[in-house]
């Protein structure tokens, strides 16, 4: 997927300006926040149970290398084959490898953002092969040719609209007005894609260690088909996705739908373990799993590392101030919100990404909501270190820091810098004390006014007080 | 491809400083789920808009869901599992038959390995008796469901499935309710890509 997230100030800007997006901004807030809040009252003691959820995420780290080879071992003892991919380039030529040898021409997809972050449909189709995404959301980003703006709901960007009038020129079908009617004319339009395709590719929520199992959560059952009707499966998935047993998945299942779309427990949730067995009547002849590293394993052992208990829920996203204002498209790649402003200059380097770190006021949300715990505030602090140790941060910034540092360090020089500014500030604030415009500050003044001190500084009054 | 899985292996085991910690237990809070299972399943299940009728005897299922059929204007006519071929459809009126699900059929049905209280979900294994198509291709699904085999929660489903199975089937489907897209503005519509309705019959033995 191509990269965007130098853009972010000038589509965040664009973004905040634009009323349709505004309200589908306030829809997504409205359902997701209150309906995750409303089931994870079914839980007695959300805290401890999170608690575990993060151990057992965390134990799953430190012993990766461990449930890493079980999984495999396992998977091939059912029949399967697991792949290792280094990074993108390398998961796109698996996969390319993976159709041709077994002849595949058509693909259907479930949604993965893995597949996404690897740019798998691109490659694909310059091997000459149909891709075909089979999420209702993912379809009709496909259709639109935009990338997803949220991980669970990647088509909240688009109104119903604008979804009839991309069907009506896509299908050749007459305009439909409501919803239901365009999800029954999208279920028309791919169920023969879903029987005539030989391929599937599908994500995995969780890789089963003990079983060597792919674990898909899905709403819609389009994950179900494409692992079910072609005569191959692909999973694709990110190596820090494993788990040790079947016990770990039900206490993580308990967490993922609930912080996701606020559902006790999605509609489908399939657990596929290698190939057609003996005497099956359906199912697919092939079961290939891709294990992506992609900057992962770096991440071990490093401040970054609690990033890798992530199980892509969305619920930071979706508490996220910022992200409810400028929408996921601000953010310029795969991952939005908080867990994409770490995550992505993870995957696409600090400099490319350099506004995302910031684009955050560490209110602490996202830390509160994460069902394994991952401390984002922290890690987007972090992140803001390395940018400044690296000097990415815009000149002004460093010379303004730089000049303040020293002076700072000169106390005398200091105090009466002071003086000065909190008299000058004084004047500029008149009667009424408020500041309308500060020269180097438009983006603070803009919106409100500044306080302006009371003409003293504290060293003075200190003094003055003292001296009584 | 090897060198691949080598380098990572590598840089994984090259961060680890000290030795890994036990396994974490898994004990924890969890939802409230009562002892009458079969009440808990079903005002789950129906939660999830699955439709829920029973227990009636064994016998009488075929009934049941041939009302149901008629009600919705449903065709008589069923795929279903072959472990079900021996039941007396055509005394129910319903004309069924026992294979793999085709894109044509309108009413799949099947039974299933067990079902859990605490989110009123069916559990179902694939098999060469019980293909998974016919739970997943057809408008409508009807489970006929024991209420011997609803267990609390998921843990006991993956403890009864050991016990009596040992290893995992090619596939494990757990289904909670009739399948569902939210994705256009957020707006539940019930029937995405698979069935639009499930019906649980609730058998008693």
């Amino acid at each position: 997927m191509q990269v965007n997230t130098l853009h972010f100030k000038r589509t965040a800007v664009a973004n905040l300006a634009n009323p349709q997006l505004q309200r589908a901004l306030q829809r997504l807030q409205e359902r997701f926040v209150g309906t995750r809040a409303a089931v994870m009252t079914e839980i007695p003691d959300f805290e401890a149970l999170r608690s575990v959820a993060a151990a057992i995420r965390q134990h799953t780290l430190e012993r990766l290398d461990h449930y890493l080879e079980q999984f495999e071992r396992e998977v091939t003892a059912s029949g399967g084959h697991v792949h290792w991919a280094e990074d993108a380039a390398a998961a796109q030529r698996l996969v390319v490898a993976i159709a041709r040898r077994h002849g595949v021409r058509t693909v259907v997809k479930s949604k993965s953002m893995v597949t996404e972050e690897c740019a798998i449909n691109e490659a694909l189709e310059a091997a000459g092969l149909e891709v075909t995404e089979t999420d209702l959301g993912e379809y009709i980003l496909q259709l639109a040719h935009e990338p997803p703006s949220h991980i669970v709901a990647p088509v909240v960007h688009k109104n119903k609209e604008e979804v009839a009038d991309l069907f009506a020129r896509h299908h050749q079908r007459p305009r439909q007005q409501g919803i239901a009617e365009l999800c029954r004319e999208a279920r028309e339009v791919l169920r023969p894609k879903f029987l005539a395709a030989d391929m599937g590719i599908s994500g995995a929520n969780f890789l089963i260690a003990e079983s060597g199992s792919a674990l898909i959560v899905t709403n819609e059952g389009n994950g179900r088909l494409a692992t079910t009707l072609p005569r191959v499966h692909l999973a694709i998935t990110g190596i820090e996705k494993v788990v040790p047993s079947l016990d770990e998945v039900s206490i993580l299942l308990r967490l993922l739908p609930r912080s996701a779309t606020g559902q006790s427990i999605t509609n489908y949730v399939s657990v596929m373990t290698g190939p057609r067995r003996a005497g099956d009547l359906d199912g697919p002849e092939h079961f290939h799993v891709i294990l992506v590293d992609n900057g992962r394993s770096r991440l071990l052992g490093s401040e970054l590392e609690p990033m890798l208990r992530c199980i892509r829920c969305g619920a930071c996203m979706n508490h996220c101030p910022v992200y409810q204002n400028i929408g996921g498209h601000a953010y310029g790649w795969v991952y939005p919100g908080p867990m994409g402003s770490v995550l992505t200059p993870i995957f696409v380097g600090l400099a490319e990404a350099r506004d995302l770190p910031n684009a955050s006021t560490l209110c602490g949300a996202c830390a509160e909501v994460c069902p394994v715990k991952i401390p984002l505030p922290d890690l987007l602090r972090d992140l803001r270190v390395r940018q400044v140790a690296r000097h990415l941060r815009p000149w002004p910034e460093r010379v303004a820091l730089r000049l303040w540092t020293w002076c700072a360090t000169h106390p005398r020089l200091y105090a009466f810098l002071a003086a000065v500014g909190a008299r000058v500030l004084k004047r500029l604030g008149g009667t009424r004390g408020l500041i309308h415009r500060l020269p180097f500050a438009h983006g603070w003044t803009a919106g409100r006014d500044f306080p302006a001190p009371a003409g003293r500084t504290f060293r003075e009054l200190y003094r003055a007080r003292k001296a009584k | 491809m090897s060198d691949a899985r080598e380098a990572i292996l590598a840089r994984i085991r090259a961060t680890r400083t000290a030795a890994p910690a036990a396994r974490p237990s898994c004990e924890a809070p969890l939802p409230v789920v009562g002892d009458d299972l079969v009440a808990a399943f079903s005002e789950r299940a129906r939660k999830l808009s699955s439709d829920v009728f029973g227990p009636v005897a064994a016998a009488q299922a075929g009934a049941q869901i041939a009302g149901y059929l008629r009600d919705r204007q449903l065709p008589a006519q069923a795929v279903c599992w072959p472990t079900l071929a021996a039941l007396d459809w055509s005394s129910a009126g319903i004309a069924s038959e026992a294979r793999v699900a085709r894109a044509t059929d309108l009413v799949g049905i099947t039974g299933c390995f067990c079902a859990i209280a605490e989110t009123g979900t069916l559990m179902l294994l694939s098999g060469p008796d019980t293909p998974a198509s016919v739970s997943l291709l057809p408008e409508t699904h009807v489970a006929l469901l024991p209420v011997t085999r609803i267990v609390a929660r998921m843990e006991d489903a993956w403890a009864l499935l050991r016990k009596e199975h040992g290893e995992l089937p090619r596939a494990v489907h757990f289904i909670s309710g009739p399948s569902r897209t939210a994705d256009i503005e957020q707006t539940v519509t019930l029937g995405a890509h698979g069935p639009y309705r499930v019906l649980i019959v609730l058998t008693n033995g």
